[in-house]
């Protein structure tokens, strides 16, 4: 069984209580003392029904004054999944309550009522859904049963989000028509609604991706707590605990210790009294190195060749908790003494200013706002500098690593939550440049000091001129196996249906773009990453991108999807005996190969490592290219990425 | 006050049946206290098979809380009653901080009320742990004149304990105290954070809470003010019967179906002992049961089961249609009893 948070959303009477109530009671999660004390209650205030919202109403104040006033979290489970449901009210102190409920959440429910249609509210709740990456959003159009279940008037609700919905940096969305008053859609299929045949809203949570929002390729170990032991076991025992929050690390593999950019190998890896070979984001552990290094809480342990960036002055989007306005100190002293915030980002803390506010955001408009400072709730973009080099990712890649909260130094209440967006490029730039030159071992692998160009035309308005969705569909198999020739065929028939088409190819890029890199095992990885890179470039253009790499590497693969926006990315694994492969062998490589005249040959000298959950298989032993090119336009048809296709 | 309220569920007994046994009920009381104070159970310790799933997760989630814990306060301890939920947060220490010894000390505030399993299952966990154990009693706190006992004849002192917590928290310059509460406990509990914080007078403010963001805990203070820190707040009680099997934790026997003496007191079974006399009219009855959580012996309802293994008592909590506190006297003082004394600076 596993573990899926979700938080849920919606304005006053969209029905939300009685969701949360419906889900726990048709899980039965509800029991029999805690429904005769909300029927007791009930009955007490006049209410001639039950109010489910009592359940989750647990303060005096709420249910005196009948509001909600604070994030709620219930818990309840069904054979296949447990749940944490956030349960944030949608009216007052929305943005402080919502961002709290969304900061844990894998998926967020967002309820609209079908008689209103996509309030101000419901557009809202999505901002911030999108500002705090929710890997998957279902929107629950309610109330169902007083719209006479009409598929008309829920079509029409769909279309108003989804054109608001472009403008949003929004995963994965799926639509669900719904009646929680009636149980319409929640756990069993509609007999009113015959129109609809997606999933049911339970099962939809039962069986969403909850990996969708795991960064499993770069690996960060915020150092939590040193644990000295003198056991008889071992004299002197030194190991570093934390929680891996994301990528994974094996014993014997490098490591770096930042900030003192020391290198030394993982000697063990513990999870409790256990010892394991390897641990994955979310593992808590504690690693031993082979070699002394000085690590205290606050260090980071990360893969010599995947640093994240480092820096004393962020750029990150804000959201303002506190009823106290935020304070801007435009001129930050060395001694910091002016007005600060204590920081606090992975297991590190230290002292920081806002030097500037850009802008503010308008949640009802989106639009970006000239504003003095932030208030309670207000949303904004603003430039911090800290006493101390944070190590950080984007958040958009990386939200363990990508978020911080601003302590205030003299109530130490937390006054903000944020989202780290980049690199600040300030006035220290030239001298951190150099601090790079001096430690070659710690060049950021990415090109840190160049911010993202926010482009003019994005990708959803290319998809709707173009008529087709943009997707990566990345081939992978061994030498010989087919890749090319499936995807020529497929490139050919998508064509023909008008579609436009990008297509990487493993020998041709190795001609020009790649041309410097040669086949070990590091080469191989940097050769995935540069064609990954511009098949996302291809895919935010709008086109449909046909990759064909042998990409022998799990890894590899996992990083290219991770560029791609859930559900654009599709893994091929074309697979083929490779007894089969060396037959056809069509440019003779197997044959110098076996000669041993080829070093690190896939298949032969090299390994392959398959796919484990690919999108599809495609079988080149058992099927013709044809018949193979025609299964992945029939999926993509199904996917709604492209349209007919049909043969 | 609707303490007289029969919770859902609770079977009424008849008042005059077995009226026989009452006489000598006095005496038979202290046998049983001594005889049950037998060994708690234990299971043979096995090497527990790795975590899956959920309970990998909630693991992990506690055990990052708890050295944060560690981490960021300088005093911090562990609240420890006896009950399950206590005993897994000291498992769930032990292995946050293994092989190095758990940084920080066990409280219990001893009631005088404990059942004596409780008591004595407690110090052998305190010598397996090697942990060091600081006690402090109601009991002094009457002496003292600190409190005062609750004048009718089986005095609940669970309500007093928040006096003698507090003072501890004060002489001890307690900066963090970990609890094992968890949030599907109770409805006031569903709003509380992982940190909670409390005031200069150990006072929860429950409408001014810190928003709690991401896994990023602020544990930042004035001086006199302390937290309340609850690790296993995401769990249930099913998954903590479920970790508690997996992971093979001993538990006192009172979690397992036993026979013993118990009386029905306003609709919940009290088991029968120095604290808890039967009072006229009361009938005396030796019952099979089993306790759902672990308090006061004047205020834990024992509810009549035969579930005398682990997978018994899983597949009854799975079944289970009343929450575990429903059999808790002392939450059922009024709808907001328990966040009434939250504030005050209660568990």
């Amino acid at each position: 069984m596993d573990l899926l948070r979700f938080s849920t959303a919606g304005s006053v009477d969209d029905g939300k209580s009685t969701l949360i109530g419906r889900l726990l009671y048709d899980s039965k999660a509800i029991f029999e003392d805690q429904m005769e004390a909300v029927e007791q209650a009930s009955a007490a205030r006049g209410d001639p029904s039950v109010d489910l919202a009592l359940l989750t109403d647990g303060l005096r104040a709420e249910r005196e004054q009948g509001i909600t006033i604070d994030v709620a979290y219930r818990y309840t489970a069904t054979p296949k999944r447990k749940f944490i449901i956030a349960d944030t009210p949608g009216h007052i102190q929305y943005t402080r309550n919502m961002v709290t409920g969304a900061s844990t959440a894998d998926l967020a429910i967002i309820l609209v009522d079908a008689r209103k249609g996509v309030l101000t509210q419901s557009k809202r709740h999505s901002f911030i859904a999108s500002l705090l990456q929710i890997p998957h959003v279902v929107v629950a159009v309610n109330k169902m049963d007083l719209v006479e279940y009409s598929e008309t008037r829920y079509q029409e609700i769909v279309g108003d989000y989804r054109a608001f919905a472009a403008k949003l940096n929004m995963r994965n969305v799926v639509y669900i028509p719904i009646s929680a008053l009636h149980g319409d859609n929640i756990v069993s299929q509609s007999q009113n609604m015959p129109w609809y045949h997606g999933a049911t809203l339970l099962h939809h949570l039962e069986t969403v991706n909850i990996g969708a929002g795991r960064n499993n390729v770069d690996f960060r170990l915020p150092i939590q707590y040193v644990i000295r032991a003198n056991s008889a076991v071992d004299l002197d025992f030194r190991g570093f605990a934390g929680q891996i929050v994301s990528g994974r690390i094996g014993v014997g593999e490098e490591v770096v210790a930042l900030p003192a950019g020391i290198r030394s190998r993982v000697a063990g890896i513990h999870r409790g009294d256990e010892s394991c070979d390897r641990a994955a984001a979310g593992d808590g552990v504690v690693i031993t190195l082979e070699d002394e290094i000085d690590i205290s809480r606050g260090d980071m342990l990360v893969r010599v060749r995947n640093l994240p960036h480092s820096s004393n002055q962020i750029d990150a989007t804000l959201c303002w908790m506190s009823e106290e306005p935020m304070k801007i100190e435009w001129s930050v002293s060395n001694n910091f003494s002016g007005q600060w915030y204590w920081l606090q980002q992975s297991t590190r803390r230290v002292r920081a200013s806002v030097q500037e506010l850009n802008y503010r955001i308008n949640v009802d408009t989106m639009h970006r706002e000239e504003a003095p400072t932030l208030r309670l709730n207000e949303i904004g973009r603003g430039q911090i500098v800290t006493t101390e080099p944070l190590f950080f990712d984007s958040y958009q890649i990386n939200r363990a690593t990508g978020s911080f909260i601003l302590i205030d130094p003299h109530t130490n209440n937390t006054v903000a939550a944020g989202m780290i967006r980049d690199r600040a490029r300030r006035v220290s730039e030239l001298v951190q440049k150099q601090e790079e030159r001096e430690a070659p071992s710690l060049r950021a692998s990415r090109s840190s000091n160049v911010v993202w160009e926010p482009v003019a035309v994005t990708r959803p308005m290319r998809e709707e001129l173009n008529g087709h969705g943009a997707a990566v569909l990345w081939f992978t198999g061994l030498s010989g196996s087919g890749k090319s020739t499936v995807a020529k065929a497929l490139e050919q028939r998508l064509f023909a249906l008008g579609v436009r088409t990008f297509s990487l190819d493993g020998d041709n890029v190795r001609h020009g773009l790649n041309s410097d890199l040669g086949f070990g095992p590091e080469a191989r990885t940097e050769n995935i990453r540069r064609v990954a890179e511009v098949a996302r470039l291809a895919l935010e253009h709008g086109n449909i991108v046909l990759c064909t790499f042998i990409s022998p590497y799990a890894e590899d693969r996992e990083a290219a999807r991770a560029l791609a926006p859930e559900g654009s990315f599709w893994e091929l694994f074309v697979k083929c005996d490779v007894e089969i492969c060396k037959e056809r062998d069509p440019k003779g490589l197997y044959e110098r190969a076996e000669r041993g005249e080829i070093p690190n040959f896939t298949g032969v000298s090299a390994p392959y490592e398959e796919p484990v959950q690919p999108e599809m298989v495609l079988e080149t032993d058992r099927h013709s290219a044809d018949e193979l090119a025609q299964r992945i336009l029939e999926a993509l048809a199904r996917a709604g990425i492209v349209h007919g296709g049909n043969s | 006050m609707d303490d007289t309220t029969l919770p859902a569920g609770a079977e009424p007994v008849e008042a005059h049946e077995a009226a026989g046994l009452r006489s000598n009920a006095g005496d038979e009381k202290m046998e049983a206290d001594r005889s049950s104070t037998s060994e708690p159970v234990r299971t043979q310790v096995r090497p527990s098979t790795p975590l899956t799933g959920h309970l990998r997760q909630l693991e992990a989630e506690a055990i990052y809380v708890l050295r944060e814990v560690a981490a960021q306060f300088e005093r911090p301890c562990l609240l420890f009653s006896g009950g399950k939920d206590s005993i897994v947060c000291a498992h769930l220490a032990h292995k946050a901080f293994t092989p190095g010894r758990i940084p920080f000390p066990l409280l219990h505030i001893d009631t005088g009320h404990n059942f004596p399993e409780t008591l004595a299952f407690r110090d052998e966990l305190v010598e397996e742990l090697g942990v060091r154990l600081v006690v402090r009693s109601v009991q002094d706190s009457i002496d003292a004149g600190r409190v005062q006992e609750e004048p009718d004849g089986d005095p609940s002192r669970n309500r007093l304990q928040t006096v003698t917590l507090l003072d501890a928290v004060a002489e001890l310059r307690i900066d963090a105290a970990l609890g094992g509460a968890r949030r599907d406990e109770e409805k006031a509990r569903a709003k509380e954070r992982f940190f909670s914080h409390r005031d200069g007078f150990g006072q929860w403010d429950p409408k001014n809470q810190r928003p709690e963001l991401w896994n990023l805990f602020n544990g930042r203070k004035l001086s006199n003010e302390h937290f309340r820190v609850f690790p296993i707040s995401n769990w249930t009680e099913l998954d903590i019967w479920q970790y508690i099997a997996e992971q093979g934790i001993d538990l006192p026997s009172l979690y397992f179906a036993h026979e013993r003496e118990i009386v029905n007191r306003d609709g919940i079974l009290l088991a029968v002992g120095a604290y808890v006399i039967p009072r006229p009219g009361e009938t005396v009855r030796c019952e099979t049961v089993r306790f759902r959580t672990i308090g006061d012996m004047t205020c834990t309802g024992a509810f009549r089961s035969s579930a005398s293994a682990l997978t018994d008592i899983i597949e009854e909590v799975a079944t289970a249609r009343i929450t575990e506190r429903g059999d808790r006297a002392d939450d059922r003082r009024s709808e907001a009893a328990m966040e009434d004394r939250k504030r005050l600076g209660y568990f």
